[in-house]
Order: structure tokens, then sequence, then C-alpha cells
């Protein structure tokens, strides 16, 4: 469970200001990804309450697949992480039709096992395809702007960049389209949307799918970052579904600053507190919240029924 | 399958089900105990896992398949219980007292763990404990003056009042033994009124409220319990395993104990049995069958397993009920 981030430190000594707004630069950059997925797994839950362990490891395959677009087949880089998130996307489409489905309504348990089970096998698919080297996935932002002491890695810009886009992206979707409208219905009463000849099978399809993209993104934006491996899911995912519930599970915007939230204790963390706090501050704060809020930061208290 | 006509509430919750089952249980006794003679040392000494993955899965048959409390964090309470055994070994302590105070920490990390339970319940509690064994399993890497960090740490063989256990058969014996024993116990504190406030609590937390059984007690009791089964067997796998590193009580290994529980039947002692034998000899039937078959083939046909079983949503004995929806 050891994070692979490569930071990039100010070189020039810099002062403590400028060391701090390195770090906060940083953790936005990495919340936004933890953010990312977190709202992979908040689309999913709020759509079918299936909760996806396998979260990580469609990132890991978005990865991959962007990786073969780029390196193998010589691709641009905007086309590949197209074809990737289309992909990825339909993987996840056809397996929500094919075995997910199945599932809805069973106990919360057998879909955490299966959801895990699945992560097992995409990975050991992947290891078997691509084999356990370590990729780079090569990326047009390569370059850092010096502002202030600050360095802005184009990297860590162009995963806060990408994040904003993919929410605003979504925030119309949700609220000005028909498709987005039906989505919500659908997560609000299933029975009603259907009565309302919403299709709601494909809506659940199509949520699989965006979150599966939304995967594909976060992977593909990772990818400089950590190296693409056939574990590099795992660990986001774990500390995405801190995110996750420090947010408020089921809650949109509680997935994105949970995300934040996370990334930044992550960083601040790994500055100041002695080693080995780094990889636990993301859990530790989890601990917290569940035992204080455990509703999270948006999300409402529920109550269950007999 | 015989289905006795039942007359009497004590019927309900005798040891044995009527005097033939009892038999069974008595040849199967002996040919444990004979197989040592028969078998090679490799044999026995897979089978040994057999036991010990045993205890690990009635650990967390109790919690998730009785008391329908979700941990995806057993491994680190295995962990716990294997470093501490094995650091009160090299202090000189006896082994007996040794896994007795493995067990009393471990014990006490459960209850501790079990605490925010009372609170969480299904997905929540999964993520809690998955948390926790990230942090458990930081602290094994970090804290290199009890644990070795990374470099490890040797486990001799058990002595245990003087006589050392060097064979495998010896070895072998100790964890049927051990495993014979927690069965037995577990059988009996689940006939008794602990067990049924457990499944009670298991299947409608608000209908056992209701009934006046004290949820906290019962789930700290249930927590404790598990950790300290899991502590038993982290000492047995210590000896066995004879190297313990930080790396092996991952997040993976305690899915692993779910897949045992899983596969064996949720709410099932003779299920904890049968899942410890699909998890530990699995792998090497596999590559006894085909050498050729890559190592991850094991992994797929576990994974294949999970799905297959998940999807069911029920293990594979008749008798066993899927845990309540949470």
């Amino acid at each position: 469970m050891r994070g692979t981030w490569r930071h990039q430190t100010s070189s020039s000594g810099g002062t403590e200001l400028a060391t701090f707004l390195q770090l906060t630069l940083n953790g936005l950059a990495v919340g936004c990804i933890y953010g990312l997925v977190a709202l992979g797994f908040v689309l999913i839950y709020k759509a079918t309450e299936l909760v996806n362990f396998a979260q990580g490891d469609l990132l890991m395959l978005g990865a991959f697949v962007a990786y073969m677009a780029v390196v193998w087949w010589g691709l641009d880089y905007w086309i590949s992480f197209l074809i990737a998130a289309l992909a990825v996307g339909a993987f996840g489409a056809l397996l929500d039709m094919t075995v997910l489905r199945r599932v809805i309504g069973q106990p919360q348990f057998a879909v955490v096992m299966l959801t895990l089970g699945l992560g097992a096998v995409f990975r050991t698919f992947a290891s078997v395809t691509w084999g356990s080297e370590i990729y780079t996935l090569p990326t047009p932002f390569s370059g850092v702007t010096q502002i202030a002491g600050v360095t802005l890695s184009h990297q860590y810009l162009s995963i806060i960049i990408a994040t904003l886009i993919l929410c605003a992206i979504l925030y119309v979707f949700f609220g000005y389209t028909r498709v987005g409208v039906a989505m919500q219905a659908t997560s609000q009463n299933q029975l009603a949307a259907y009565c309302m000849g919403i299709p709601v099978k494909m809506i659940f399809s199509l949520v699989w799918a965006i979150s599966a993209a939304l995967a594909t993104a976060a992977g593909v934006l990772l990818a400089p970052v950590t190296l693409i491996d056939i574990n590099m899911g795992l660990a986001v995912a774990l500390k995405a579904f801190a995110a996750a519930v420090v947010g408020g599970f089921g809650s949109i915007p509680g997935a994105l600053v949970g995300g934040i939230t996370i990334g930044l204790i992550e960083l601040y963390a790994g500055a100041t507190l002695p080693e080995g706090i780094k990889n636990t501050a993301p859990y530790i704060v989890l601990l917290i919240m569940l035992a204080v809020r455990p509703q999270g930061l948006f999300g409402t208290p529920g109550r269950k029924r007999v | 399958m015989r289905f006795p006509f039942k007359t009497t509430y004590e019927q309900d919750i005798r040891l044995f089900r009527d005097r033939t089952t009892a038999v069974w249980y008595g040849v199967l006794v002996g040919v444990v105990l004979a197989l040592p003679v028969l078998l090679s040392r490799y044999y026995i000494g897979e089978i040994t896992w057999v036991f010990i993955y045993g205890i690990c899965g009635l650990s967390l048959m109790v919690l998730v398949g009785y008391t329908g409390l979700v941990s995806l964090g057993h491994a680190a309470f295995l962990g716990i219980g294997a470093y501490a055994h094995a650091y009160f070994l090299q202090l000189g302590v006896p082994w007996v007292a040794s896994v007795a105070i493995a067990v009393v920490i471990t014990t006490a990390c459960g209850i501790v763990v079990g605490l925010p339970a009372l609170r969480m319940t299904g997905i929540y509690l999964a993520i809690a404990t998955l948390a926790f064994a990230v942090i458990i399993q930081e602290v094994f890497t970090r804290w290199e003056a009890v644990t070795g960090g990374f470099s490890g740490m040797a486990v001799d063989k058990p002595v245990i009042f003087g006589v050392r256990l060097a064979d495998e058969a010896s070895f072998y014996y100790l964890c049927a033994a051990v495993l014979a024993v927690t069965l037995l116990l577990t059988r009996n504190l689940l006939r008794s009124s602990t067990g049924r406030a457990w499944v009670a609590i298991r299947d409608s937390e608000i209908a056992a409220q209701s009934m006046g059984v004290q949820l906290p007690l019962y789930k700290s009791f249930a927590f404790g319990y598990s950790a300290a089964l899991m502590g038993l067997a982290g000492a047995l796998f210590a000896h066995k395993i004879a190297y313990l590193a930080p790396d092996i009580f991952s997040i993976l290994f305690s899915i692993q104990l779910l897949l045992l529980v899983i596969v064996g039947g949720l709410g099932s002692l003779h299920g904890v049995v049968f899942g410890a034998i699909f998890v530990a000899l699995l792998p090497p039937i596999i590559a006894i069958l085909r050498d050729s078959i890559p190592a991850t083939m094991a992994s797929v046909a576990s994974a294949t397993g999970v799905g297959v079983i998940g999807t069911i949503g029920r293990g594979r004995c008749p008798g066993s009920r899927p845990a309540s929806s949470a």
C-alpha cells in the first residue's frame, strides 16, 4: 500500500510560504485524482446502491489502454485518452449488463466480495497481458513554470485543470440533459423512474460507463506521476474510499471535497510529520471521521428502515 | 440427510445431532490422527495450513457469518498475534505464556476496533476495518524495535514444556488440536445464549435489541472473541511460516480469509473447514496437477470462485443462510 508519488520539491530552497504553496498545489492535484475516483464510487453507489471495489483496477486498465494507444500504436495523446475512456467506459457498461446487474439487492457483503474478486481478475488479466513491468506514459505536459519560488509542474496543473473540466461537463450533463435528469430521477426513486418510462437498466449501464470513464481519466492523468503498473489502482482506490467517506458516501460535491481534503492532508502530513505517517494519515482521518461524523461532511444521516 | 423429529429443546442445542453424527466425527478424528503416518512430509505440511486457515476462518466466521459484522482487515489481527508471539518468544517467555499474551493483546485490539463498529454497519464497517488494517501494516513496517521492519523476523520451532516440536508431524498434531479445541469452544458458545444473541444481531439488529439483546456488549464480545482466535492462529502461523515480514499481512490476505468463509458458507462451522481446505489446498493442488500452469492461474481460479459465489450470494453448505443485508 505504499504511495508512489514522486514529488517535485522546489529546488531553489525557497521560503516557507513557497514550500507551503508548493505542497498545496501538489496536494490539490493528488486530491483531484482521489476525487475523480471517489466520484466514480459515488455515482455507482447513488444509482445502484452497489459499492464498487474494482474502481481502482478500472483506473489501472484505463492507464494501460492509453499506454497501448500512445506507445504501441503511435497515436496522439488526446486521441489515446479518448480511446481509453471510451473502451473502458464500454467495458464498464458491459460489466454492469453481464455481472453486476444480477447482484443488485443482494447483501452488500456479496457485492463487496464480487467487486473485489473482479478487481483481482482484472489485475491478473493485466499481468498476463502487459506483464508486471513499470511503464512510462509520454505526455505533452512535461515542462515546469516557476512563479515566485513555486514550481508549477505542468503534469500537476493538467490534473487540476482536467478535473475542473470533467466536473463542469458532469454538472451540465446531470443538470441540463434529458439523460442526466433521468439518472438523477433513477437514483432518487427507481420504481417511480421506471413508471415514468425511464429505461432504468440502460441508465445503470450508462452510470457504470461514466464511472469507468472517470476512473480512466484519473488513471491517464495519474500515469505520468506514479507510472503505470498493475498495482497502481489499489492504493489510489483505498484512498479514494477514504475520500468518499469523508465527503459523505453518496454526495457528488462531497466526493471531490473529500478527495482534495485527503490529498492535502496526505501531503502536509508527509512534509511535517515523521516518516510513515504520510501513508497512514488518510486512513487515520477516515477513522476519526467515521467515529465523529459517520455521515461525512456532506452526507445526510441515514436511518435504517426495519 | 436425515431429519430427526425434535421433541425437546435440548435436542435443538445438543452438541451432535444424533449418535450417527457423533460416530462420524469420531471417524474423522481417527483419520486426522492417522494421516501423518500415511502421508509424506510435504502433504503433512500442506494439511497443517488447512488447520491454521481453519482457525482464521473460525475467527472470521464468528464475526461475519454469525454476527453479521464484515471485517476487511482481519489479516491485521493475525499479524498482531504473530508478531506479539514471536516478540515474546524472543524475550525468552515460555511458549504457552507467550501465546496467552499474544491472544490477550489481539483481544484488546479487537475490542478497541470493535468500539467504532458499535455505530457502523455494512460498508462503513468494512471500510473502517480496511483502514485499520492499512495502519497496522504500516506499524509493522515502522516499529523496527519489535517487528524488525522490512528485514523481517525469524521465528523458531515451538518448544512446549521443554519438548521441541521440530518435525512436521508434531506441529501438525499441535495445530489439529488447537483447531479442534477452538471449534468445540465456538460450537459451545454458539449453542449458548451468546451464540443466539449473535445470530439475532445478524438477522435483525432492531429485533434483537427489542428482545433485550445488548448490542454493544455482544458486538464487542464478538469482535474480541474473533480477534482472540485470530491471535491464536497468528501464533501458529508465525511458527509455520518461520519468517515474518510486514507485507504478508496485507489487504489481499484479509480478502483471502473472507473468501474462505464465503466459499465455506456463511453461518456454518463445517463451512469453515471446507473453506480452509479450499483456500489452503487449491494452490498446491493446481501446482501438482499441472506444473506448467503459471502461478497467476491460481489467483484467477480463486477470483473466479469469488465471482461465482458472490453472484450466488450463499456458500456451499446447504444449511447455511446468507448474512442479513446491511
